[in-house]
């Protein structure tokens, strides 16, 4: 799917981005307090494009932007009803009005951009932690015992537990959709 | 808000939980009843017609990792707490939470992987898997699709097979892969005031998802690969494979083909709290589609849950019809590195950080095939015997602990373990652990019947004796009610005699050469004696008086 690319964070781009906002970076690094492990990652993620002797050519060396061309894109995606039908189903999100489906294609358009990258040769990567080690935690109790801190927080609770509404309330079928469509802007 | 304050408590009280069956040789009584349910249809008798359907299984197994805290978080595992006390703001997926990974989750899944003779990856992936359901907070669960801990393994289970049921039966069936994931909340569905309660106590616990490939034919195999699966977690002590507490939950993808055509169409079947259940619900969906072939119609691709009343399964409404779980890669959590051997640290690792697998393959315990081999080799008892043995926890140490203490011979040890001491455990519903006669008062017993001071009957009685009251030994017993064996000779000769004289029949018979008669006087001067005479004696008598 179009979309799924684009959560696919590609090195290069990655770098690229990290690089443009190094200098942000490392004037809050040394400023934040929290877990140190995590900074010092990024920290070695934002030095090695500028240390290191071998420039990757696919990455620009200096930060860039511009809309690709639109000739470069495939062509644009089209909604049809069926998928805002599942899509909606999976994420329990409503937005069957034009204005709706207009900004799905326009985010689908705008991740379209990715394709021009040239990524042949280049490994995904999941996550900028990727080469730090896990951190392993001993199995000894530490937290919990807060049930009445977390049932606060709830809308409906019946003594210690959470109160949800029974099962997934289906949403309409196909044909109901339909029918509701032709009421709608189209 | 009071009445659904009633409900809430009438709910948890309904919660019944079904007594947990000692697991013993009763597998091998439960597999055989199903058996013989099977045998009676069609399928079990393949080989005579190549048309004949042929069931396919295979199984999905999640085993609730034993550990103190959950995966990512440090809030406790624990079974029947109250409600949401065992919560931390992680497993609650309030915002802002991260999750850190228990290295005890890590280590147990890597040792069952190697116990099932898995590879072990050395670099694994979590990924987020996404459904929506009221006892999954975060809307996905963190899971391992991608790139598994463990893969390609394979289990070796055995049952008793062959027409006398004695004859054991080695198969294999393959792993396909062992993943980390996690485990969800609990749902109370309240139907009166259509409401769901929540409980999130069991969310985020962690789980070993097993997946067995389709290499078993029926129910029978199915529920031996669980019980040998079950027993080799309980060995490891990565799992505690109690069922009916949920610890570990078996779900079972059945079809029909004729053998060397392609697979059928599947059904899973949910819904299964019991390896013996397991058996009946296989078989049952086999028949069942057997029949649906038979009839010219085709199976649908569904999910089934088993109903135990009716033994039967039934269509079962998915949570959604339309899944697609959107995978991606979880972002909180880098890959998941395990090291072959302490050689292969990077330097600067903390040593308590890193998983290493040669440090837990040296602490594999004994697994359960590898006990029942050394105890048929060592002891030279039976194959059902040694599985008797070994499922039922703690009785291998028992009789091994007998064996040591007495110079009885194994055969007849295994005797006395296997039946009155199981028994007993049986008849009591109590554990070996809780038997009020220990093994050394056992064996004490046993050497009392060895050298002769006592018939095997009163031993019997006697261990009879020492379980109603723990503490005497069977020497006390059989000294307070003179029970010790009659060697007196001249009262032997003075009983015999009787016996002989009113039964001028079977002495005659004994003449003219049918010897098997003896046996019959033997007993009327035990019953006489009350079981108390030394049988050697007693038959020399007899052949003499009866020559």
């Amino acid at each position: 799917m179009a979309t799924m690319s684009a959560f696919h964070t590609l090195r290069g781009v990655s770098l690229e981005t990290i690089g443009s906002s190094c200098n942000l970076w490392r004037n809050n690094v040394y400023s934040l307090t929290t877990k140190s492990c995590r900074l010092r990652c990024l920290q070695s993620r934002i030095l090695r494009p500028f240390s290191s002797r071998q420039h990757n050519p696919k990455v620009p060396e200096v930060p860039t932007w511009e809309p690709a061309p639109e000739e470069q894109l495939p062509p644009p995606t089209k909604i049809p009803v069926d998928l805002v039908d599942k899509l909606e189903r999976l994420a329990l999100v409503d937005f069957r009005t034009k204005q709706g489906l207009e900004c799905l294609e326009k985010a689908i358009r705008f991740a379209d951009q990715l394709h021009v990258v040239d990524t042949s040769g280049v490994e995904p990567m999941d996550s900028v932690l990727e080469d730090r080690a896990l951190y392993l935690r001993d199995d000894t109790a530490t937290e919990g015992d807060c049930a009445e801190e977390l049932l606060k927080l709830a809308k409906n609770t019946v003594e210690e537990y959470f109160v949800a509404p029974p099962g997934n309330i289906p949403l309409p079928k196909r044909e109901e959709r339909t029918a509701m469509l032709r009421h709608s802007e189209f | 808000m009071a009445a659904s304050c009633i409900a809430a408590s009438e709910l948890l009280h309904n919660i019944k939980l079904i007594p947990y069956h000692k697991a013993s040789c009763v597998l091998i009584r439960r597999i055989s009843t199903s058996k013989l349910k099977c045998s009676s249809q069609p399928v079990a008798e393949a080989t005579s017609a190549p048309q004949q359907l042929v069931g396919v299984v295979g199984l999905e197994i999640h085993a609730q990792i034993s550990s103190n805290t959950k995966l990512f978080s440090g809030s406790s595992v624990q079974f029947l707490a109250p409600p949401n006390s065992l919560v931390s703001f992680f497993d609650a997926s309030l915002p802002g939470t991260l999750p850190v990974l228990n290295r005890r989750c890590v280590e147990a899944a890597v040792m069952t992987g190697l116990a099932l003779n898995c590879t072990i990856n050395k670099k694994s992936l979590f990924d987020r898997k996404h459904y929506f359901y009221a006892d999954l907070p975060a809307g996905y669960q963190i899971t391992q699709q991608r790139r598994p801990v463990a893969v390609d393994g394979v289990l070796t289970y055995s049952f008793l097979g062959g027409k006398k049921r004695n004859q054991v039966i080695r198969k294999n069936v393959h792993i396909k892969q062992i993943q980390l994931e996690q485990d969800s909340g609990k749902s109370l569905h309240d139907d009166v005031n259509n409401q769901t309660l929540i409980d999130l106590n069991r969310a985020g616990v962690g789980l070993m998802e097993l997946v067995m490939e389709p290499d078993m034919s029926g129910g029978e195999e199915a529920a031996a690969a669980v019980r040998e699966l079950q027993l080799i977690l309980q060995a490891l002590g990565t799992c505690q494979g109690n069922m009916s507490e949920g610890q570990l939950r078996v779900d079972a993808n059945v079809s029909v083909h004729r053998a060397g055509e392609p697979l059928g169409v599947r059904t899973e079947v949910k819904n299964i709290n019991s390896i013996r259940f397991l058996a009946k619900a296989i078989d049952f969906e086999i028949q069942r589609q057997t029949d649906v072939v038979q009839r010219g119609g085709t199976v649908k691709n569904e999910t089934r849950a088993y109903d135990s009343k009716s033994g039967e399964t039934v269509p079962m409404r998915d949570k959604e019809g339309l899944q697609d779980y959107r995978f991606m890669p979880e972002p909180n959590l880098p890959p998941l590195i395990v090291f072959e051997d302490n050689a292969s640290l990077p330097a600067g690792i903390d040593a308590c950080q890193a998983v290493v697998v040669q440090t837990i393959k040296e602490g594999l315990p004994e697994l359960p095939g590898i006990k029942r081999d050394r105890l048929v080799q060592a002891y030279g008892i039976l194959p059902e015997h040694s599985f008797t043995l070994v499922n039922e926890d703690g009785l291998m140490e028992y009789f091994e602990a007998v064996m040591r203490a007495t110079k009885m011979e194994p055969r007849k040890v295994i005797g006395w373990v296997t039946n009155e001491l199981v028994g007993l455990l049986k008849q009591q519903n109590t554990s070996v652990s809780h038997s009020p006669v220990t093994p050394a008062a056992l064996a004490e017993l046993l050497e009392l019947q060895e050298a002769g001071h006592i018939s095997s009957s009163v031993a019997k009685q006697v261990f009879q004796e020492m379980w109603r009251s723990p503490g005497k030994t069977g020497a006390e017993i059989i000294r307070e009610q003179d029970l010790g064996l009659v060697s007196d000779a001249a009262k032997l000769h003075r009983v015999c005699q009787k016996v002989v004289d009113s039964h001028p029949d079977e002495v005659c018979a004994i003449r003219s050469g049918n010897k098997k008669v003896l046996n019959r006087l033997m007993g009327l001067v035990q019953k006489e004696l009350k079981g108390r005479a030394d049988p050697v004696l007693v038959r020399e008598i007899l052949q003499e008086k009866t020559s």
